[in-house]
């Protein structure tokens, strides 16, 4: 795999790859150093023009626990808050020779258009509210530990649809993995033509029980100044994921970070149901996966690797 | 009275004879192999082994076609303040290589062509700089803003074509109310970008399965549609004459065939990339695809077709809109909105529809030439004594669009890449030698 841009260009057994790998990093995570030598000499690059804490820190860990050279690179305080195009920046950076791009934008497509501009290996952080891949396959990874499979499994997403870009790269992942993927929110932030995906389509959460997962989005304050809803309050009446509505053999997922009493009351995110620590956990081995696949794995013939196929040399 | 509605360059009348091309001309009813004599600005004669005037090129039409040349009531050319997109010069060069004989520019220039001194100045500068004759459209209200009329009577005898805010809508149904009472005073076709700004809003591309996929904003088909329905009542309660601009959607020309019905003074363009292409053309997030109106559904497109052939529609408009290369190097949601169109509005629509047989020849020759009477001006047409506005055209020809390079100064065309038939080899505007390609041979 030459870049992770999204999720519509993977299948079920490139995701089932990636977890597999991503289950052989665990162990890394347990030892006293807690560092292999995989991409040692490789540098990564995280370029992220959003702000983002968890991504990043974790996509740093990452690449840090894969004994790479990191550098971080924010978009405010930079060259593009000058007036830099995206291309430019890309090309100045590249000039470093970084091997791998971790990009986040405001803008859908853009770390497709940015893997036109550089030899490196770009991984899609987040490109606008189009897709958000490494969390869908921390995801998948998560509810693969705690599951064993997703074939069959009911999974609800429940919120803001509209503006997410974790919903619309879940969707593909939960549905290529075996899922049948529910999404339900309110009209206004249910994108028109969603059923496209392959999705079923809910107002109310009526039939929540029937879910096997409910993977609540976060909902953003200004929502509510745009009109999409009349309040949180009314909100939460309607959507808000608690303890009334999950059920004890429910999985409850959930991106980060929470706004409690809002989309998920305070009881369900202590709740044993909840696996949303585990997701965070889940996102440093995957993001090790995904940066050892479009490096190491790419390259057979990096000077560290005799064989690409075990992923963790002793 | 009134300044004459279109200006060009100073140019020498033409004085060749075309032989044996294949003339098409639906209007004056020729249609056979024959030769076509210009001179003194004029078609001066048609008919087989005609005598070639004193001093006459000879140009060999065998195999090709001789049709009208084509009038495009709307592109933008960018002049003044815009000129490292495009200007009088390179559009007008781009609109000849397309076969185009005449075209009206959009006044959403920097600053805007709101006032007549601008106007006279930009029509000074087409004097030294169009290659064919070209018409400007001022703005209906001042500065784009929407919220005070300009001084449209003055605009008119600087010679104003008619006017639009294209690019915006006119939002107050008020102010467009004022518009067109204000015509009855001045005249001139008022041409309207129809958009619900509230119902755009950030969007780019066409609200749809496509923009779902993407988590892009989408511009739902009734932002414009709700408008042409608005729009349609205002004038025809008024009496006054508008022209909708770049239909995009079904709802849209049922509302433009709604209000013919009721007899509203009401005319519409269409443009080659809504007729051929859909928002699938957007899955990859190419910003050569991202113009407003958006591209939409293939059941839009259709009632666009439909328009079209039954005169719901009455011509075809490219809005060309250059944009320079670093403008739409960008992700698709920061680049601007548009797409040329000039040098392959032909081509494109005899390759995807002519050729298929979806529309016959005849139709789209109407279509790209009936824009003209719209805005008062005079008709293409080949007969004798009529002014010379040809376009010979190889029909047989296959070219890569953007092969070679455009005539434009920019290279944002849709239609990038495609293998079109239909290559126009020559156009002649208002009696002068406006284009030839490159590789043309002269018999002697």
């Amino acid at each position: 795999m030459r870049h992770l841009l999204s999720i519509e260009d993977l299948d079920r057994a490139d995701i089932e790859r990636i977890c597999d790998r991503a289950g052989a990093f665990e162990e890394v995570a347990e030892r006293e150093v807690k560092k292999v030598p995989a991409l040692r000499g490789r540098t990564v690059l995280n370029l992220f023009y959003e702000a983002s804490t968890r991504t990043r820190s974790s996509f740093e860990l990452a690449a840090k626990r894969l004994s790479a050279d990191v550098v971080n690179f924010a978009a405010s305080g930079s060259s593009v808050e000058k007036g830099e195009s995206l291309k430019d920046t890309i090309l100045t950076l590249g000039a470093h020779k970084p091997d791998a791009i971790v990009i986040r934008t405001p803008w859908a497509g853009a770390a497709e258009l940015v893997s036109r501009w550089t030899p490196a290996a770009i991984v899609n952080a987040g490109d606008g509210k189009h897709e958000h891949p490494t969390q869908a396959l921390l995801d998948v990874h998560t509810l693969r530990r705690r599951l064993g499979n997703l074939d069959g499994a009911k999974i609800w997403i429940v919120g803001d649809v509209l503006h997410s870009r974790v919903a619309r790269s879940n969707i593909l992942a939960f549905q290529k993995m075996g899922a049948e993927v529910t999404v339900a929110g309110p009209p206004t932030l249910i994108p028109r033509g969603i059923e496209a995906l392959g999705c079923d389509v809910r107002y109310t959460l009526d039939d929540l029980p029937q879910a096997d997962v409910v993977y609540a989005l976060r909902m953003q304050h200004e929502r509510m100044t745009d009109s999409f809803v009349p309040s949180l309050r009314e909100y939460a009446t309607w959507y808000q994921v608690n303890g009334r509505r999950l059920g004890p053999r429910q999985v409850l997922m959930h991106p980060g970070p929470v706004n409690r009493g809002v989309e998920l009351s305070a009881e369900v995110v202590d709740s044993p149901q909840a696996v949303i620590t585990a997701q965070v956990a889940a996102g440093v081995v995957v993001r090790m996966a995904v940066l050892y696949e479009v490096l190491a794995h790419a390259n057979a013939t990096a000077p560290h690797e005799t064989d690409p196929s075990h992923p963790v040399p002793a | 009275m009134a300044a004459s509605p279109l200006v060009r360059a100073d140019a020498p009348d033409a004085t060749l004879v075309v032989r044996g091309a294949h003339v098409l001309d639906p209007r004056s009813g020729i249609d056979e192999v024959t030769d076509v004599v210009v001179r003194g600005g004029e078609v001066a004669a048609i008919g087989r082994d005609a005598d070639a005037p004193e001093g006459a090129e000879t140009v060999d039409g065998t195999g090709r076609h001789l049709f009208p040349a084509f009038v495009d009531p709307h592109v933008h050319l960018r002049t003044p303040g815009q000129e490292h997109k495009e200007d009088l010069e390179t559009g007008t060069r781009a609109a000849a290589a397309g076969g185009f004989c005449a075209v009206l520019a959009m006044p959403n220039t920097d600053p805007v062509v709101d006032s007549a001194p601008l106007l006279r100045s930009l029509r000074d500068a087409a004097r030294l700089q169009a290659r064919i004759p070209v018409g400007f459209l001022p703005a209906i209200t001042r500065g784009l803003g929407g919220t005070e009329l300009t001084e449209m009577a003055e605009l008119r005898e600087e010679g104003a074509v008619g006017f639009t805010d294209d690019g915006r809508p006119v939002v107050s149904a008020g102010m467009l109310r004022k518009a067109l009472q204000y015509q009855r005073l001045c005249g001139g076709v008022i041409a309207l970008h129809e958009e619900d700004p509230s119902l755009s809003g950030k969007g780019a591309m066409h609200e749809g399965e496509v923009s779902a996929l993407l988590g892009v904003a989408g511009i739902p088909s009734i932002s414009e549609s709700t408008m042409v329905a608005r729009d349609a009542m205002i004038a025809g309660y008024e009496g006054g004459r508008i022209h909708v601009q770049h239909l995009s959607c079904v709802e849209s020309v049922a509302a433009v065939a709604a209000a013919k019905e009721r007899g509203v003074q009401i005319t519409a363009e269409a443009s080659p990339h809504h007729l051929l292409l859909t928002h699938e053309a957007v899955r990859t997030l190419d910003t050569r695809m991202k113009m407003n109106p958006p591209l939409r559904t293939e059941a839009d497109r259709q009632a666009l077709i439909e328009g079209l052939r039954s005169g719901v529609i009455d011509c075809v408009a490219t809005d060309h809109a250059p944009h320079a290369r670093d403008e739409k190097e960008v992700p698709f949601e920061q680049a601007p909105m548009g797409t040329t169109g000039l040098e392959t509005s032909f081509a494109a629509l005899y390759t995807e529809l002519v050729k298929p047989g979806v529309l016959p020849l005849e139709l789209v020759l109407r279509r790209l030439t009936d824009g003209a009477a719209l805005f008062g001006l005079p008709t293409p047409v080949i007969q004798p004594g009529a002014p010379a506005n040809l376009a010979l055209v190889d029909l047989g020809a296959e070219w890569v669009v953007g092969d070679g390079g455009y005539e434009s100064r920019s290279a944002n065309c849709c239609f990038d890449g495609r293998t079109l038939q239909g290559r126009v080899v020559l156009t002649v505007a208002a009696g002068a030698v406006a284009y030839r390609t490159r590789s043309f041979e002269v018999v002697a």
